[in-house]
C-alpha cells in the first residue's frame, strides 16, 4: 500500500470543523446536564415509594434503555410530530432523545448509589432528629455521591459518543463535517482519521478523570 | 403529671407485626427517670424492635410511647405521625447501635456536632466546643480530628454515644452497643455506660453482658417471642429467675459467658 498520506487540505475546513467539535461539545454538556436532571427526578421518584409516580417513570426508563439510540433518534424526528402534531426540527428531536436516553440511565446510577447507602445511616441520621431533606443532603448524598461519579463520567462519555448518531438527522455535529469534507475532498482516510482522533482527544482526559477518581475514591 | 415526672419511658400495649410475624405482642413496661433498665433474652425475641420503636425507628401496630413529656399513640385509627413529628420527637431520645454508624465521611467531632448543628440550629463554634467536651468525656479528647476509619471498634461506638449524648436526650438507648468489639475493646464501652448512669441518665439498653446488667441496671427484663417474660430487680431475675424459661436463658448464657472468659 504506497497511499500519499497528506493532512494539509483540512486546514481549509478548519472552521468546519471546529463548528463540528463545538456541536458536538454543546450536546454532549446540554444533554448531560438536562439528562442528570431527568436521572434525578426519575431517580427520586422511584425512590419516594408513590407508586403511581414511580411505576410511569420506570416504564419509560425502561423503554429507553432497551431501544437502541439510533432507533428513538429516527423515531424522535420522523414519528412523534405525526403523533404530536408538531414537527420537531433536528436538533430539537436530538435533544430530546439524548436527554430522555441518557437521563434513563443517569436515573439507575443516581438510584443505585443512594441504595448502596447501608441503612444503618439512615437509621443513624433519623435517631439524632433528621428530616428527609437533611437527610439526604448530610449524610446519604455526599457518600452516594462519591460512588456515583465514576459511573456518571462512563455514563457522559458515552453520551458524548452518541452524539455522532446526530449526524443521521443531518444535525451538524463532528461526524457530518466530516462526511460533508470527504464528499468535497474524496479524502475520507485522513478526514475520517482526524474526525476519530478529535473524538479521541475530547474523550480521554474524560476516562482518565473517571480512573483516577476511582483510584484515589478506593484507597 | 406527677407520673410523668417520676417515669421518664412508658410503653403500654405495644405490638409490632412484620407481615404475619408477630414481633411485639403486647409489651408494656415503664422506666423511671435515672433509671436503667437491661433488656435481655435470646435473638430473635424482639429486644431491638422495641428499642427501636421506642425511637419510631419502627412504627409499632398499636399501643402508645411517651418519653418524658411527648407521647405518640398508635391505637388504631389514628394518623401515621409526621415526618416533622417523628423527627422531634427522635431528637429527644439518643441511641446506640450494635454497629455504631458512625457517618464515615466527617472526622469524629463532625459526627458528634452533626446533630447539634443540622438539627438544633447550634453555632459551630458552640457545637464544636460541645464536641470537644463529650469526646473528652468519652475519653477521646485526642481523637477529634480522627476519621470513623481511623478508630477501634471501642472508640467508634465511644464517639458514637458522644454523638448520641450531644443532642441532650431525654432518655438513652442501647441495641447491644459491645457485641460488635473485640473483648479486649468491650470494658471502655461499658465503664463509659456506666459513668452515664452514674450520672443519672435514664438508660435502656439491650445487653448479653449479664455482669454488667447486674451491677448496672436497676431493672431487667427478660423478653422471649416478643413478650416479657419475666421483670424485676436485676440481682433478682439474674440470681434468681422465677421463670423457668428465664433460668434456661441464662444457664446458656453463663455457660457461654465462662467459656469466653
Ligand atoms: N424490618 C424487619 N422486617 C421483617 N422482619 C423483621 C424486621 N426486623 C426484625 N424482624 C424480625 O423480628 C424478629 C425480632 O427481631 P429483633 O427485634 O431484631 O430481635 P432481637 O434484637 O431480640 O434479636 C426476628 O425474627 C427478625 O427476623
Ligand atoms: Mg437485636
Amino acid at each position: 500500500m504506497n497511499y500519499q498520506w497528506d493532512f494539509s487540505f483540512l486546514l481549509e475546513y478548519k472552521t468546519l470543523i471546529w463548528q463540528g467539535a463545538l456541536y458536538t461539545l454543546g450536546f454532549t454538556v446540554l444533554t448531560a446536564v438536562s439528562g442528570l436532571t431527568v436521572g434525578c427526578i426519575i431517580a427520586l421518584a422511584r425512590l419516594s415509594g408513590i407508586r403511581w409516580l414511580a411505576w410511569p417513570l420506570l416504564a419509560i426508563s425502561e423503554l429507553f434503555r432497551c431501544t437502541p439510540v439510533l432507533v428513538q433518534l429516527v423515531w424522535c424526528y420522523y414519528a412523534l410530530p405525526i403523533l404530536i402534531g408538531v414537527n420537531l426540527s433536528p436538533p430539537v428531536a436530538a435533544f430530546i432523545t439524548l436527554t430522555m436516553y441518557g437521563g434513563s440511565f443517569y436515573a439507575e446510577i443516581i438510584r443505585g448509589g443512594i441504595i448502596s447507602i447501608d441503612a444503618g445511616q439512615w437509621d443513624a441520621g433519623r435517631a439524632l432528629g433528621m428530616r428527609i431533606g437533611a437527610l439526604m443532603r448530610r449524610i446519604v448524598l455526599p457518600q452516594a455521591f462519591r460512588r456515583m461519579v465514576p459511573p456518571l463520567v462512563n455514563q457522559t462519555v458515552l453520551q458524548l459518543k452518541n452524539t455522532s448518531l446526530l449526524s443521521v438527522l443531518a444535525v451538524p455535529d463532528l461526524l457530518y463535517q466530516g462526511q460533508l469534507i470527504t464528499s468535497a475532498t474524496y479524502r475520507p482516510l485522513e478526514t475520517y482519521t482526524m474526525v476519530a482522533v478529535i473524538y479521541f482527544i475530547l474523550l480521554l482526559p474524560l476516562t482518565r478523570g473517571a480512573a483516577l477518581l476511582e483510584a484515589r475514591m478506593s484507597r | 403529671m406527677s407520673n410523668s415526672i417520676t417515669t421518664m419511658i412508658e410503653v403500654v400495649g405495644l405490638k409490632k407485626s412484620f407481615g404475619t410475624h408477630a414481633v411485639l405482642r403486647d409489651i408494656s413496661l415503664e422506666v423511671p427517670k435515672g433509671g436503667v433498665v437491661a433488656l435481655i433474652g435470646p435473638s430473635g425475641s424482639g429486644k431491638s424492635t422495641l428499642l427501636r420503636t421506642l425511637n419510631l425507628l419502627t412504627l409499632p401496630d398499636s399501643g402508645y410511647i411517651r418519653v418524658g413529656a411527648s407521647r405518640i399513640d398508635f391505637t388504631a385509627g389514628q394518623r401515621m405521625p409526621r415526618d416533622r413529628e417523628l423527627a422531634a420527637f427522635r431528637a429527644r431520645t439518643g441511641m446506640v447501635f450494635q454497629n455504631f454508624n458512625l457517618f464515615p465521611h466527617m472526622s469524629a467531632e463532625a459526627n458528634v456536632m452533626e446533630g447539634p448543628v443540622t438539627v438544633q440550629r447550634m453555632k459551630k463554634p458552640e457545637a464544636r466546643a460541645l464536641a470537644r467536651e463529650l469526646l473528652a468525656k468519652v475519653g477521646l479528647a485526642d481523637r477529634a480530628e480522627a476519621m470513623p476509619e481511623q478508630l477501634s471498634g471501642g472508640q467508634k461506638q465511644r464517639v458514637a454515644i458522644a454523638r448520641a449524648l450531644a443532642m441532650k436526650p431525654d432518655v438513652m438507648l442501647f441495641d447491644e452497643a459491645t457485641s460488635a468489639l473485640d473483648p479486649e475493646r468491650v470494658a471502655e464501652v461499658l465503664a463509659v455506660m456506666k459513668q452515664l448512669a452514674t450520672e443519672g441518665m435514664t438508660m435502656l439498653l439491650v445487653t448479653h453482658e449479664m455482669a454488667f446488667a447486674r451491677e448496672v441496671a436497676d431493672t431487667v427484663i427478660f423478653m422471649r417471642d416478643g413478650y416479657v417474660v419475666e421483670s424485676g430487680p436485676a440481682r433478682q431475675v439474674i440470681d434468681h429467675p422465677a421463670e423457668e424459661a428465664t433460668r434456661a436463658f441464662l444457664s446458656h448464657f453463663h455457660h457461654a459467658a465462662g467459656a469466653g472468659a
